[in-house]
Order: structure tokens, then C-alpha cells, then sequence
């Protein structure tokens, strides 16, 4: 069946060109001669031939090793052996051969001729990429090639994109039967490109006549419209709840450290962002060992950050509050102007031992590149991995304050400090030890930050705000509350973005919050208790 | 509260006010002194000097202003830039209408709204070519959004830290809203290229002196007022909240109007000094709304004293001395200072330098003379 059908298409190439042989002559010429457009015709022409040997002389004038003679002789030269595309015969360089040049325009045409060649490739991805280069412009002169290629194909997936490309086409028909089945067949496509095509066929005109002469199409149309629309619509939202996931999840690694040591030690700690910095730069610095040790396993230097950014972190966490924040427990305003103060020193100091521009921080392999899912919508691993490493964290720190004795003696400390004290917890050494942990998980979001956005002195400054909205929201000393206004306040912002722009999305956040606050002022999930203040 | 009769007496002790009128005489001569000798006679003083100074007593505005609401009634603000800033954004709108048709593209519409193919002014620019109407407005704009916010925040009872964060927030949030072109605000740069006030060339040292010389009446006024404010029994229900704020709720009194008065009367103060840091500086833009810059105005009241009225006008002057001489001289090291200021007042000195001066007074002169009623310990 297949055969006929190629044999029919030799026919028809037969008589679009005749006096057919291997290769014509006449088609083939002209690449080595002067006029453009001679050249682009001769071109296009060999790109829907689909045959091997058209496919070798573009493959071979794309890459620059079509020589002309000067007597007009086109040659395909490899590794100084010439050879005559129409005969095959094999022979030396000849003198006086140069190479056939190709301006941007050529350049154009040959990959659009070249995509159409490779339809009939042996790789069936090979096969679907083409496809889908093939449908994104396609014109009424693929149309055979097309239909070709689609009656050769074998592979569902490839053969739903050639349907495509093929209605796309047809929808430009002058039968209106077949512009009625393209368009019901464009239901399906997840290409958004198509729509305004579709939108413009149905668009009534002036005088009350519509491009679209033939009721019956344009109901079909109408029906298309709606599905592509809904299709849309569904990829938007999904595309949203997932960014605002992703922004959920970095949310909640810069806040989760500041719900510790802001929840349960009423410690205002400034200097939060700056140890989401000191953990990016921990990222950078395991990055550049990895490169100079362990340069195979370099993949992997993410999986090795994320303790030493820990352990860092809260040996610096720990040290702060060993020096500055242990002797101003119980004056919160003073603790936020000390360790604001700390915050700028940190920062001039990361600036003076690594330059204030930003440091360069590369996705491992597995977390670069994404998945596409709905047909169009990507989601990129990077994001994934993080959404995944905070859930990881979260649970972590659950476990850690309700499953250990540390969380006992921080639980207890934070009910009643005195009592805790009598009954012989080591209250100063449960402190260093939860501003530590605090700090160390601040390490950890630095960590997923520096997969997504730069690393920079100034990377800290950013988060503080919203990190401490997040806190204030879901109320004090309540891991669920943070992690609900963290999910909240990721997804409002992403779904607000759209409509009002990322800086009215964050008006408008903020002054939700601010009358949010008016009705439960102790946040999401207050503990209930008798104190007045 | 067993209220005694208050005596009627002086704002300040005889020394201080000996004190702060010497003050002022000894910077009112500064920019006479400018203008009467040349430059190069001992006695000129630059006009560097002169602007550096006149700089310099707008922030001591703004932390006096601060001062009211931390030192004296224990709310924290983390957003008195803000109104700095709009105070300084509503001179500005004038300032720019004044420049008339000189701009570069000698249009009726200031440079930036030109460039952005504005073909009129929007509303809110409306009448902002009349001085009184645009001072007005330094006056309105930050106090009703104090009264607005702090109204909402203070009636759902915000307050310690939650409110220093939400005022964070505010700042933040109009900071991203002014960086916007579209707000009509000049974006990124800001107003500046001002060319004259009033008629006058605002580039002349006699309008630089004059400007000079209201700035310096402004803060006196400023003092003589938040001093007459905490010395009344305003003042005594004020200091009231800072301590023990249940208790005076329990005595009856409602915190929500005294806090109001206040916060607002604080805003419209800042919002004044922006209004006379602009014409001196030449230039408004929205990083004067950041964060970053609220938290400093927290800390010239802090090394100065807070609770004393006169030493945040000192921390000012002695924060930003510092801060124009390391800039200058050794920038990579000013954060480093100004981190450490903030840590080691905090820790060491948390009365400030005021307060410190007053432990060694009071050490010198007899153990019973008279304690202070100004305590520290708003937190």
C-alpha cells in the first residue's frame, strides 16, 4: 500500500519536474548559480521530493560543502572527495571550485525543506521534533509531502502532530467539507497559535459576510474555539498552581527558620535573610570544590550542600546568639535592631570576600530541563525538586520538635521558661540550640534559592519582608500556620500576578494582611491562652 | 496614679534651654557666615558645610518625630520613611511644576511624564502648581495614611514587633508602587532637576540660605512642641502605654486615640522634614522609601537616646556625620561601622548617648539630685 502510494508521489513529483531521472539537473543547477530566487525555488523543490538524495545535497548545502564548478557542476565534497549528486560518480576537487555560499533567507527555506525531509527519518524523534517545526509554519506546498509522510507513519504520537500540521493546512482549502474536518480535527491541538487563525474565520466583517462563507464550518469552529479556550484556560491555572507552589515552597524554607526562632524563642531575627545568604554562598563554595576535586561527580554537589549550608549556617546562627542575641531575650525591638546590624555586616562581609556581583551557581543536570505536561506547559525540575525538598523539611522539623527530647526541652521552654528551668532543662543550651537549628533550616532554604535565582550579597534583603509575613500570618510558634500562609500567600500572589502585575499583587497581598489582622490578630492559628498582651 | 497638681513650669531646665538657644544661634550664623565672607577667609563656611548641615537637621526632624512614637510611647515604626519620602514626593510635585517649560524637552509636562508619552498631567497633579496647595499636601498626605493605617492597626490592638513588621511592610510595598513609571512619580528617578522655589533660582546660596534657616526654625519649633507634648498629661498617658498598657486600659483610659494623635502627629512631622530635605537636596527618589533607610532613622534615635527628644537630634547629626565622613573616606568599611553602631548600642548603650551623659551627670553632682522621670525600657 505504502509502496503505491510513493510511487504516486514519484508521479506527481514526476510531473511537476520531467525528463526525471535520479536527480534533475535542472533542479539541482541552479544552487550553484547566482539568482536568489532560482535558488529558493530549486530548494523548495528538492524538500518535497522526500527522496535520500535530495536529502543529501540540502544536508550538504547547509552545512557549507556544496562546491560549484565553473561550468555550473554542483558537488557534495567530504574529506577532500568530491561527488556528483546526479551521477554518483566519485572524483577529485577540481580547481577552481567554490564553496555555494547561503545568505539568512536560503538559510530559512533550507531548514524548512530540511524539517520537511526529516519527516522521513528512521528515529521516530527525529521524526516528531520535524513534525512539530513542520506544524508550527506550514504552508500549502507541504501539504503532499505531508500526506506522505503521514501515510508512511507508524507512530501515534508523530502521526497526531502530522494531523495537525496537515488541518492547519487544510483549513485554507477551498472545499468546505475538508476546511469542516480540519477544523473539528484542530480541537485537539494544544497549540495556541492556532486560535487567532480560528478566532479570524468567524470574525464577522463590515458588511455582515464573514471570512468563513459556509455556516456549517463556522459552527464547527465555534465548537473548536471553546475547547482550545477551555485547553488554555486549564493550562493557565494548572501553570499558576504550580508557580504558585513553587513560590509556596521557597516561602516557606525562608520562613520555616524564622517561625522557629521568631515563634517559639521571640527572637526578631533581621538577619534571616542574611543567612538564606550565607546558605546560597555554602552552595557556591561546595559547587567550586566539587569542581576542583571531584569534577566527575559534579552532579552531585547539590546533594553535598545541603549539610555543610546546614552546618554552616547554624554554627553562624549559633555564634550570634552566643555573642549578641542571649543578652536581649525579652527586649524583641532591640533584638531586631541588633541583629539588623548583623545583617549588614554579614552582607559587607560576603561582599568584601566574594565581589557584590553575583556568583555564578549552575543547576546540576537532573534538575535542569523540565517536563511538559497538558501539551504545553512546562515544569521545570528545579521547581519540583524544591517543592519536594521543602515538604522533605518540613517534615523533618516536625519530627525534630514532637518526636525528640530536644523538641520536649523547646516546647517547654517555650510554654514556660521558669518553669523549664526548675524542673532542670538547660534553658541557654536549648536556646543556642534552637536559634542553630533556626538558623541552619534559614541554611537549607538558601540552598533551594540558589538553584532558582542569583546569588548575590543582596539575595537576603528580598526575602526578609515576605518571610515575616508569612510568619505573622500563620500566627506564632505554629508550624501548620506556616506552612498554610506560606501555601496561601504563594498561590494568591501567583494567581493575582495575571490580572494586576507583580507589584499591585503585592499591594494587595499586603493590604489583605493588614486587614486579615484586623479580625484574628494572633495569625492564622493562635495558641489560646489568658495573657492580656 | 495619684495625680499631682503639675506645677506650671519651664518646658526645659534653665541650662538646657541656655543650651539649646546657643545651639541655634551658633547654626543660624553658619549660613551668614557663607554668605558674608568670600571663600578663603577663616571665617566662610562652605557651602558644602551649609548644605551637609541643613541635610543633617531635616533627618533630626524626622527623629524627633520618631522619637514620639518609640521613645515615648513605645511603638516602634519601621516605616518613617515613608512619609519622609511623601512628604518629600508632595514639595517635589511642585518643585517640578516650577520648572516650567526649561526641561530638556521644554514641554508644560515635567521630562519623565514626556517620555512616557503622557499627554497631561493625572489628577492627583492637579493644583500642585500652587506652593500652599503642594505644602498642604506635605502635611495631609502621610497624616492620613498614618491615621488611616494606624487607626486599623492600632484598633485591632497590633502592636511590639508585629506592628514594627507591618510597618516594614507599608514601606516595602510603596517603595515596589513608586518604582513603578506608571504611578506617575518619575519611577526609578525620582523628581529632581528642580530649578527654582517661589521665583527664586533654587540653586542661589541665598535660597540655599533661607531654605537653611527654615529647616533650622522647623526643628526648633519641632522641639519646643514634642517637648511641650510629653511634658503635658498627654505626655504622662503616652509614656502610660509604653510601661504598662493593660494597666492604663484597666484605669480607663482608651490607648487607641493617644496612640492615634500621636503616630499621626509623627507622620505629618517626618513628612515636614521630607518636605525640607527635597529643595536642600535636589533629588526624591523611591530608595528613600526602602526598608533599609527606616531602619536608620531607628538608630539615630537609638545612639542618640531615645525618650529625650534632644538626644536623637544629636544621634543624627553624629550617625550621619559618620556616615558622609566613611563614605568618602572609606566606603567598603561604612556598613561594617554602621552594623556595629547598631549592635553595640543596643547592647552597651541602650539610653544612647543622651543617656550617658546623664549617668556621668548624675554621678558627678550629688547622688540625690533630681532623677529623671524619662525612663528607658520601651520595649
Amino acid at each position: 500500500m505504502s509502496r503505491i502510494l510513493i510511487l504516486f508521489a514519484w508521479a506527481m513529483a514526476v510531473i511537476s519536474a520531467p525528463a526525471y531521472a535520479a536527480l534533475d539537473p535542472a533542479l539541482v543547477q541552479p544552487l550553484g548559480g547566482e539568482d536568489a530566487d532560482a535558488r529558493v525555488e530549486a530548494i523548495t523543490k528538492l524538500g518535497t521530493l522526500g527522496t535520500p538524495e535530495a536529502f543529501s545535497i540540502l544536508n550538504a548545502l547547509n552545512e557549507e560543502r556544496l562546491y560549484a564548478t565553473p561550468e555550473g557542476r554542483v558537488l557534495i565534497v567530504e574529506d577532500d572527495k568530491a561527488t556528483d549528486p546526479l551521477t554518483g560518480d566519485k572524483l577529485d576537487l577540481p580547481e577552481g571550485v567554490d564553496a555555494v555560499t547561503i545568505n539568512n533567507r536560503l538559510r530559512r527555506e533550507l531548514e524548512s525543506a530540511l524539517a520537511g525531509l526529516r519527516l522521513f527519518a528512521d528515529d521516530y524523534r527525529v521524526r516528531l521534533k520535524a513534525a512539530q517545526e513542520v506544524q508550527q509554519n506550514a504552508g500549502a506546498a507541504q501539504l503532499p509531502m505531508l500526506e506522505r509522510a503521514l501515510a508512511k507513519e507508524t507512530d501515534p504520537r508523530v502521526s497526531s502532530v502530522l494531523n495537525m500540521a496537515v488541518a492547519t493546512i487544510n483549513l485554507k482549502s477551498d472545499d468546505a467539507a475538508k476546511r469542516k474536518l480540519a477544523v473539528e480535527r484542530l480541537a485537539d491541538t494544544t497549540n495556541s497559535s492556532i486560535r487567532p487563525v480560528l478566532a479570524a474565520m468567524i470574525e464577522p466583517r463590515a458588511d455582515g459576510t464573514f471570512a468563513e462563507p459556509d455556516a456549517g464550518v463556522r459552527a464547527a469552529v465555534v465548537q473548536t474555539l471553546s475547547r482550545i479556550d477551555l485547553h488554555i484556560a486549564v493550562i493557565e491555572w494548572t501553570g499558576n498552581l504550580f508557580y504558585g507552589l513553587s513560590l509556596a515552597s521557597v516561602l516557606l524554607l525562608a520562613a520555616l527558620g524564622l517561625a522557629i526562632t521568631f515563634g517559639l524563642m521571640g527572637i526578631i531575627n533581621m538577619a534571616h535573610g542574611e543567612l538564606l545568604m550565607v546558605g546560597a554562598y555554602s552552595t557556591y563554595l561546595v559547587q567550586l570544590a566539587f569542581r576542583r576535586w571531584f569534577p566527575a561527580q559534579i552532579d552531585w554537589y547539590v546533594v553535598a550542600a545541603v549539610p555543610t549550608a546546614f552546618v554552616i549556617t547554624a554554627a553562624v546562627g549559633m555564634l550570634l546568639e552566643r555573642t549578641v542575641i542571649r543578652w536581649l531575650y525579652g527586649r524583641p525591638l532591640e533584638t531586631l535592631l541588633a541583629t539588623w546590624g548583623i545583617s549588614l555586616v554579614l552582607m559587607q562581609t560576603v561582599r568584601t570576600i566574594f565581589g557584590a556581583q553575583n556568583v555564578e551557581v549552575a543547576n546540576p543536570s537532573w534538575m535542569s530541563g523540565g517536563v511538559t505536561v497538558l501539551g504545553g506547559l512546562v515544569l521545570t525540575y528545579n521547581r519540583i525538586v524544591i517543592i519536594g525538598f521543602a515538604i522533605f523539611v518540613v517534615v523533618i522539623v516536625w519530627a525534630l520538635l514532637n518526636k525528640t527530647r530536644l523538641g520536649l526541652f523547646v516546647r517547654a521552654v517555650t510554654q514556660n521558661r521558669r518553669m523549664a528551668d526548675c524542673v532542670g532543662v538547660p534553658t541557654g543550651r536549648v536556646d543556642m540550640l534552637t536559634f542553630g537549628l533556626g538558623s541552619g533550616i534559614a541554611g537549607l532554604g538558601g540552598v533551594a534559592l540558589s538553584q532558582l535565582g542569583n546569588v548575590g550579597p543582596d539575595l537576603g534583603q528580598s526575602y526578609i519582608v515576605d518571610s515575616f509575613l508569612v510568619v505573622v500570618l500563620g500566627g506564632v510558634g505554629q508550624l501548620a500556620g506556616t506552612v498554610i500562609a506560606s501555601f496561601g500567600l504563594g498561590e494568591l500572589n501567583k494567581f493575582l500576578e495575571p490580572y494586576a502585575g507583580a507589584v499591585l499583587a503585592k499591594i494587595a497581598i499586603l493590604v489583605l494582611i493588614v486587614l486579615f489582622i484586623q479580625k484574628r490578630p494572633q495569625g492564622l492559628f493562635a495558641l489560646k491562652g489568658r495573657s492580656a498582651d | 496614679m495619684a495625680v499631682v497638681a503639675p506645677k506650671r513650669h519651664s518646658l526645659f531646665p534653665p541650662a538646657v534651654w541656655t543650651g539649646v538657644l546657643v545651639a541655634t544661634a551658633l547654626l543660624a550664623m553658619l549660613p551668614i557666615l557663607n554668605l558674608i565672607f568670600p571663600d578663603g577667609s577663616a571665617l566662610h563656611v562652605s557651602s558644602f558645610t551649609i548644605a551637609l548641615i541643613g541635610k543633617f537637621m531635616c533627618f533630626a526632624i524626622a527623629a524627633l518625630a520618631l522619637d514620639l512614637v518609640w521613645g515615648y510611647t513605645g511603638i516602634l515604626s519601621l516605616g518613617h520613611g515613608l512619609f519622609f519620602a511623601l512628604g518629600g514626593y508632595a514639595h517635589g510635585m511642585y518643585l517640578m511644576r516650577a520648572i516650567g517649560h526649561d526641561g530638556v524637552y521644554q514641554s508644560d509636562l515635567p521630562d519623565f511624564m514626556v517620555f512616557l508619552d503622557w499627554k497631561a498631567y493625572p489628577w492627583y497633579w492637579s493644583f500642585t502648581d500652587h506652593f500652599w496647595y503642594c505644602m498642604l499636601l506635605v502635611v495631609l498626605v502621610p497624616g492620613i495614611l498614618a491615621f488611616v493605617f494606624g487607626f486599623f492597626a492600632f484598633r485591632s490592638r497590633i502592636k511590639g514587633v508585629y506592628f514594627s513588621i507591618i510597618t516594614q511592610a507599608l514601606t516595602f510595598a510603596a517603595m515596589l508602587l513608586f518604582f513603578r513609571n506608571n504611578t506617575g512619580f518619575g519611577g526609578n528617578n525620582g523628581f529632581t532637576d528642580f530649578k527654582r522655589i517661589l521665583g527664586f533660582t533654587i540653586t542661589a546660596p541665598n535660597t540655599k540660605a533661607v531654605l537653611y534657616l527654615v529647616t533650622l526654625a522647623a526643628l526648633l519649633g519641632a522641639l519646643v512642641l514634642a517637648r511641650w507634648i510629653t511634658q503635658s498629661k498627654l505626655g504622662r498617658v503616652l509614656t502610660g502605654i509604653r510601661d504598662a498598657e493593660s494597666r492604663l486600659m484597666f484605669v480607663g483610659y482608651d490607648p487607641l486615640w493617644f496612640k492615634l494623635f500621636i503616630w499621626t502627629l509623627s507622620a505629618v512631622l517626618c513628612g515636614i522634614a521630607g518636605a525640607l530635605y527635597v529643595p536642600q537636596v535636589g533629588i526624591i527618589n523611591p530608595s528613600e522609601m526602602s526598608p533599609a533607610n527606616s531602619i536608620e532613622m531607628v538608630i539615630w534615635v537609638a545612639t542618640g537616646g531615645r525618650g529625650t527628644l534632644i538626644g536623637p537630634i544629636i544621634g543624627a547629626g553624629v550617625v550621619n556625620g559618620m556616615k558622609t565622613w566613611f563614605t568618602s573616606a572609606l566606603p567598603q568599611y561604612w556598613l561594617f561601622v554602621l552594623g556595629a553602631i547598631f549592635v553595640l548600642v543596643t547592647l552597651f548603650l541602650p539610653q544612647g548617648i543622651a543617656g550617658l551623659v546623664r549617668k556621668l551627670w548624675t554621678r558627678r553632682s550629688t547622688p540625690r539630685a533630681a532623677a529623671d522621670p524619662a525612663t528607658g525600657g520601651a520595649s
